[in-house]
C-alpha cells in the first residue's frame, strides 16, 4: 500500500462542516431567548411554545402531511411500476420515450414543471370540467408526478441488483408472473419501497415552487407558509420549526438505516 | 425474456399503462400546452389567456391568434436577456464550485475502508432529507450584514466593516452549492467507487507519483461521473427560484424569478410560458446529453 494521503480526509471533513454548520446554528439559535441572531439572550423554549399555538402553521402542517402521505403513496405505485418496466421488460417500442419521461422530472427546473402543470389543469378544466378549481387534488397530482421519478430511481437500483433465482424457481414451479411479483419480488424489494416512499413523502412535504403554482386560494401548504414568512424577515419561530424537522428526520433516518442494516445482517 | 423489440403481452401492457399514461398526461402534455400557450396573445392581468384558435368565425379552419410575438418581446427586452445570461452564468459558476468541493469528498469516501463508505455517504445525503427551505433560511442568518459570519469575523478582529454577502451573487452561489452538493457527490462516488485499485497500484509501480496517477488514471476514468454530476446540478440550477429570491435579494435577476414574477405579479401567463420555453431551449442540449449518459450507464438492464 502507498502511504495514506492526509489531504483527502481533511477536505472531506471540511465538506461535512460546510454541510452541517448551518443546521447546527439553526438548532442552537432556536433556543435563543433573544430575537436577534447575533445576541445570545439565554436559553429559552418560548419559540417552540409560540409555534405550538400558531394556527397558521398548524393548519398548513396538517394539510402538508395529508398531501404528502397521499402523494407518496401514489408515487410509490406509479414509480414502482415504472421501475419494473425499465428493469424487466427489455426493449419495446416507446422504451426510449418512457425512460426519458421517467427520468426527466429529476432535473427539470421546478418553475417549468409548476407552470406547465398549472396551465394543464386550467386547460383540462376548460375542456373536461376536471379538475374543478385548484387545491388538494391538483397539489397531489403535481407531487405524484414530481416524486414518481425519485421512487423509480430507488426501486430500479434495487431491482437490478436483485438475485433473480428465487423468482425463476417460482416461475419454473408454475406460479403466474403476477403472483411471483406479489409473493417473492415485493418482499425482496420492500426496503427500497419503504425508502422510496419516505423519499417521496419528504419531497412532497418540502416542495415550495411547484406547490405555489398549482395550489389555489385557501390551500396553503407548510412550505408556502414558511416561505412567505421568511420573505417578511427572519423569525425565530422558523428556527424552532426547522429544528423540529431536523429532529424528526434524524430519528426516522437513523431508525430506518438501523432496521435495514439489521435486516441485511440477518439475511447474510 | 422476450426477444428484441417484440410486442408486449397483455399482462405487461397492463403494468406499463398506468405509469405511461400518467407521465404522458401530467408530464409530456403539460410541455405541449406550455409551448402552445407561449404563442398566445400576451395580456397583462387577464389570465388565463386568449384562446389560440377562434372557432366562432365559422369556416373549416379557425381564425388563428398564434404568433411568435412573445418571443420577439423577450429578445427585445434587456431585462429578460440579462436574466437569461445571468441564470446561465450563475448556474455555471455554482456547478463548477460544486464540482471542486464535491470531487475530493467523493474521492475520499470512495477510498475509505468499505465498511465506512455507507455511513460517510449517508452523512452527505442526510441534510438533503431536511427541509431545503429551512437550510436556505439558515444561510440568511449566517450571511446577513449583522449575521453570524460577520460578527464572528469582527469579533476576531479580521474585518472592520461587515462583508456584504447576503443579496449578492456570492450568496446565490453559496446557496446553490450547499443545496445541490449531494447531487454532485452521488454520481461522482458511483464512478469512483467502481474503479479498480489495481490501476493505481500499477501506476505507482511504473513510478507515477500520486498526483500524476490521479491526473492520468483516476480523473479520466471518472469522466462519466463528472458529466452526470455537472448536468444534474446545472440543469435545475438554471431555473432555481427560491435561492435567488431569498439569498440574492430583489436585485438578483434570474429566469426562474422572472418567470414567477411575470406569472404571479403581472399575471401574464403567455409571457411566462414563453419564458419557460426559452429556458427549456437552453436546457435541451444538457438534458439530451444526460439522457444518453444515463442509458449508457444501464447496459445491464437493456439486455434483460
Amino acid at each position: 500500500m502507498t502511504r495514506r494521503p492526509l489531504l483527502l480526509p481533511v477536505l472531506l471533513n471540511l465538506g461535512y462542516a460546510f454541510l452541517y454548520l448551518p443546521i447546527a446554528v439553526l438548532v442552537v439559535y432556536s433556543f435563543n431567548a433573544s430575537r436577534l441572531v447575533t445576541v445570545w439572550g439565554g436559553f429559552s423554549t418560548k419559540w417552540y411554545a409560540q409555534l405550538a399555538h400558531d394556527e397558521r402553521f398548524l393548519d398548513a402542517a396538517w394539510l402538508s402531511l395529508r398531501v404528502a402521505v397521499t402523494s407518496a403513496t401514489g408515487a410509490l405505485v406509479i414509480g414502482t411500476l415504472a421501475a419494473v418496466v425499465l428493469v424487466r421488460f427489455g426493449a419495446f417500442r416507446g422504451r426510449g420515450l418512457f425512460s426519458a419521461l421517467v427520468a426527466a422530472p429529476l432535473v427539470m427546473p421546478e418553475v417549468i414543471m409548476g407552470l406547465a402543470l398549472l396551465l394543464t389543469f386550467v386547460a383540462l378544466e376548460q375542456i373536461l370540467g376536471w379538475p374543478h378549481g385548484r387545491g388538494f387534488l391538483t397539489l397531489v397530482i403535481a407531487h405524484v408526478t414530481l416524486c414518481t421519478a425519485f421512487v423509480a430511481v430507488v426501486v430500479r437500483s434495487r431491482l437490478s441488483q436483485m438475485d433473480r433465482s428465487l423468482e425463476e424457481a417460482a416461475l419454473d414451479l408454475g406460479a403466474r408472473p403476477a403472483k411471483v411479483f406479489a409473493v417473492i419480488t415485493l418482499p425482496l424489494i420492500a426496503p427500497a419501497l419503504a425508502g422510496g416512499w419516505l423519499l417521496a413523502f419528504t419531497l412532497s412535504l418540502d416542495d415550495v415552487v411547484v406547490s405555489q403554482f398549482v395550489t389555489g386560494p385557501g390551500t396553503t401548504t407548510l412550505p408556502i407558509e414558511v416561505f412567505s414568512s421568511i420573505r417578511l424577515g427572519v423569525s425565530p419561530e422558523i428556527n424552532a420549526l426547522g429544528s423540529l424537522i431536523v429532529a424528526a428526520v434524524s430519528v426516522v433516518i437513523l431508525t430506518a438505516s438501523w432496521l435495514l442494516t439489521r435486516g441485511e445482517a440477518e439475511r447474510d | 425474456m422476450t426477444a428484441g423489440r417484440a410486442k408486449l403481452d397483455w399482462g405487461r401492457r397492463a403494468v406499463l399503462t398506468l405509469p405511461f399514461v400518467w407521465l404522458l398526461a401530467f408530464f409530456l402534455l403539460p410541455f405541449i400546452i406550455v409551448a402552445a400557450i407561449s404563442l398566445a396573445e400576451s395580456r397583462v392581468g387577464i389570465p388565463p389567456y386568449v384562446p389560440l384558435f377562434d372557432w366562432t368565425q365559422g369556416g373549416v379552419w379557425p381564425a388563428s391568434h398564434a404568433s411568435l410575438d412573445n418571443f420577439v418581446q423577450l429578445f427585445q427586452d434587456d431585462l429578460y436577456v440579462d436574466a437569461y445570461l445571468h441564470s446561465l452564468s450563475v448556474a455555471g459558476i455554482s456547478t463548477a464550485i460544486c464540482l471542486l468541493i464535491g470531487y475530493p469528498m467523493a474521492l475520499a469516501i470512495a477510498r475509505a475502508a468499505p465498511a465506512r463508505r455507507g455511513p460517510l455517504l449517508m452523512l452527505v445525503v442526510l441534510p438533503f432529507w431536511t427541509s431545503f427551505l429551512i437550510r436556505v433560511y439558515a444561510w440568511m442568518g449566517i450571511l446577513k450584514d449583522e449575521g453570524l459570519l460577520n460578527s464572528l469575523l469582527q469579533g476576531l478582529g479580521l474585518i472592520d466593516q461587515p462583508l456584504v454577502i447576503l443579496n449578492t451573487d456570492l450568496a446565490i452561489y453559496i446557496g446553490i452549492v450547499y443545496s445541490y452538493l449531494p447531487f454532485m457527490i452521488l454520481p461522482l462516488y458511483a464512478t469512483l467507487e467502481r474503479q479498480d485499485p489495481a490501476l493505481l497500484e500499477a501506476a505507482a509501480d511504473l513510478g507515477a507519483r500520486p498526483w500524476r496517477a490521479f491526473l492520468s488514471v483516476t480523473l479520466p476514468l471518472s469522466l462519466p461521473g463528472i458529466v452526470a454530476g455537472t448536468l444534474v446540478v446545472f440543469i435545475p440550477a438554471v431555473g432555481e427560484y427560491v435561492i435567488p429570491d431569498l439569498l440574492g435579494g430583489s436585485g438578483s435577476n434570474m429566469l426562474g424569478k422572472a418567470l414567477w414574477d411575470v406569472f404571479a405579479m403581472s399575471r401574464d401567463w403567455p409571457t411566462a410560458a414563453a419564458l419557460a420555453v426559452a429556458m427549456l431551449a437552453a436546457l435541451v442540449l444538457p438534458l439530451g446529453l444526460l439522457n444518453r449518459l444515463q442509458r449508457r450507464l444501464e447496459p445491464a438492464e437493456e439486455g434483460a
